[in-house]
């Protein structure tokens, strides 16, 4: 390949600041160091036995959605980035590893769906995560994700949420419920209980009603459970997603110390798909943990749970057909595709699905801290999941105007496609319809 | 003409299946050592259920995502590595030469014409992945030398056989070339993009364990 032209660099801060700092030897002395103490065999013989046969190309929603752009397949990809770094032995100039950034950071989900059009079986989505790993290493990072990895090292949440604006948010949605729910707590650093209630930081920060939500719902269940007041509460990992694993791996050992320290069976976790790819996937592997030390239950699972125990029962069902996004780290990170299906099926009058979904799922394209990196890197999604788009549009051509997704992320991309195809749809999240449409006994009238 | 022949056949095939057979388990060592060291967290997921259950899928053409939705590549790749696995190894000129250094007796050859033809598709896909990588934008782009120079190496023993077979120019000559040709990429695959065949197996009963075990979904 030829040294291809990159045409399409945007104006990032923290990209530009960063790689201000670079020299040429520090580059490759860090290449170097990254080489020798973190790559292992799986990056050297992805790097050597990929044979350039371009089949993943279409796996990859950027790739389908910029009409075949073979800068934006998944070995295009690899092939600007970290391929050249390899075959230059990271002699490269800081333009390069501006470049290797954007294209890791905003042009690449993690989502995976390549790994079903791969016959060796590389894993790109890893590859792509070391680029990434290089980039944070040199201090290149696009500024808006660098500060929610920031506001973790500094807070353990991603919000910037101060300690006293936890409780005081909890606090608040307790005393909002209580109008519904007299007897309702949300209670604190109970030793002891079933389950640990976790959430990520933007939902006290900006979605606080799905606090209240999950509230009301456990309570109705007769759920004995608890959240804690302490950092750790928080269970969203953005430095897993900047390359900072050293953080990411501090994060998740405060979050589990929280769950053992109030010796809870599990922790439930909100509906959100990062968080769940760190616990099971990669922060786990980062402390040295086969798996996660104390269960960690999804809101799927854990819904399916309620439902089919009787726990929790709908009143009535959510009218008129719904559509179902599977969230790429829920569906094709941790096979909960089925449990979705029979939620949404029992929550919501009828369900069209749109093609190819399950674990084949496009991703919605903000997903991998996508989003995370800012306004200005809104339209690289925007533009690069047309596919997602024209999806939609087939099911609302069917007369479906609600889309379902148990992932903030998928929320927040889907937001901006639905905005930016203007489809005129609306985004639920299976906790939303649960509050909305479940037998409320405990609640006045 | 006799001694160069003698000599490629000789002292040069040793060299080259010593380079081979000592590459490839350098490689592999090289390759487990790290993973094992290095990729620990990654090596402790293996599993040899979910390992032979990918590897099972993607040895049938067309089951897979991948295979499925690329037809004409399935088609060719299929048969591409099955003439040039069978071929080189039961081909009847070199069950003499497995009996004559290997002391290894075939009790069954391909038949002259079948191999022939089975020749002339490993040629034919071949040309097919030249001309994908020429016209084809998606793998245009991601074309190195390195990927035309293994496409090469791997056409010319087929070629040269081919020509040497039906003694097309001078055959002595030939076959001295296909000697030749054969052992460089019989040594060049441990070194090589080539390097998928010690690889590919690896790679795959990875991912598979990675999707069977951690992931819980189908990894084709």
């Amino acid at each position: 390949m030829k040294e291809s032209k990159f045409d399409r660099k945007i104006d990032d801060i923290g990209l530009k600041e960063g790689i201000a700092k670079l020299t040429p030897e520090k580059i490759q002395q860090t290449f170097q160091k990254f080489m020798d103490s973190e790559a292992g065999a799986k990056l050297r013989v992805y790097h050597e036995t990929c044979v350039r046969c371009g089949m993943c190309s279409e796996a990859c929603h950027f790739f389908v959605s910029h009409d075949g752009d073979p800068s934006y397949s998944p070995v295009g990809k690899v092939t600007q980035t970290m391929n050249v770094l390899i075959n230059k032995k990271g002699r490269v100039d800081a333009e390069f590893v501006y470049k290797c950034a954007q294209i890791a950071y905003t042009e690449c989900n993690l989502c995976r769906r390549c790994m079903h059009y791969c016959p060796l079986g590389i894993d790109t989505g890893y590859i792509m995560s070391m680029v990434r790993r290089f980039c944070h290493l040199l201090g290149v990072t696009p500024q808006y994700i660098q500060d929610t990895a920031h506001s973790h090292s500094a807070t353990f949440n991603q919000m910037w949420v101060k300690d006293d604006e936890w409780p005081d948010a909890l606090l608040w949605q307790e005393e909002e419920a209580r109008d519904e729910f007299p007897n309702l707590r949300i209670p604190l650093d109970v030793v002891g209980a079933d389950i640990m209630y976790s959430v990520i930081g933007p939902e006290p920060k900006f979605r606080t009603q799905l606090i209240y939500q999950a509230a009301a719902i456990l309570h109705e269940a007769g759920v004995n459970w608890t959240m804690p007041s302490l950092p750790g509460w928080d269970n969203s990992d953005m430095a897993m997603y900047t390359g900072d694993f050293e953080m990411m791996g501090r994060l998740k050992r405060a979050h589990f110390e929280c769950a053992q320290n109030l010796k809870v069976k599990k922790v439930v976790m909100g509906e959100c798909g990062h968080a769940f790819r760190s616990v099971y996937d990669m922060g786990n592997r980062w402390c040295g943990w086969d798996n996660y030390p104390v269960e960690v239950v999804h809101s799927i699972e854990f819904f399916a749970y309620l439902l089919r125990t009787g726990m929790i029962k709908m009143k009535t069902k959510f009218p008129g057909p719904v559509t179902i996004h599977d969230p790429c780290n829920i569906i094709r990170g941790r096979g909960l595709m089925d449990e979705l299906r029979f939620v949404a099926h029992e929550i919501a009058e009828e369900v069209i699905e749109m093609t190819p979904n399950r674990e084949y799922n496009y991703c919605c394209c903000a997903g991998g801290g996508v989003i995370n990196c800012g306004p200005p890197f809104k339209n690289v999604r925007v533009k690069g999941n047309k596919a997602k788009a024209i999806q939609l549009r087939g099911v609302k051509e069917k007369g479906v105007s609600t889309v379902i997704s148990p992932c903030h992320n998928c929320h927040g991309g889907l937001e901006d496609i639905i905005h930016g195809y203007e489809l005129g749809m609306d985004l639920k999240f299976l906790g939303d319809i649960i509050y909305e449409h479940m037998e409320k006994t405990k609640a006045v009238e | 003409m006799h001694d160069i022949y003698n000599f490629v056949v000789g002292p040069l095939a040793w060299f080259g299946w010593g380079v081979f057979i000592l590459g490839a388990i350098y490689k592999l060592v090289y390759a487990y050592n790290k993973f094992i060291t290095k990729d620990a967290t990654s090596a402790h997921y293996m599993s040899w259920k979910f390992g032979l259950r990918s590897i099972g899928a993607w040895l049938i053409p067309f089951f897979t995502t991948g295979w499925k939705n690329n037809p004409l590549v399935t088609a060719v790749t299929f048969v591409f590595h099955i003439c040039l696995i069978l071929v080189p190894i039961f081909l009847s000129a070199h069950a003499i030469l497995w009996q004559q250094f290997f002391g290894i007796e075939f009790f069954w050859t391909l038949p002259d014409n079948v191999a022939d033809i089975m020749t002339l598709l490993v040629i034919a896909a071949c040309v097919f992945f030249a001309v994908r990588r020429l016209a084809y934008p998606r793998v245009k782009f991601i074309t190195e030398a390195k990927d035309w120079w293994v496409l090469l190496l791997v056409v010319s023993p087929f070629i040269t056989g081919y020509l040497a077979y039906h003694q097309i120019f001078n055959y002595q000559f030939m076959i001295v070339l296909h000697v030749i040709t054969g052992l460089a990429w019989l040594a060049l695959i441990p070194f090589s993009r080539l390097s998928h065949m010690l690889f590919a197996l690896f790679t795959r009963a990875y991912i598979g364990s990675e999707f069977g075990g951690v992931r819980k979904v189908k990894d084709w």
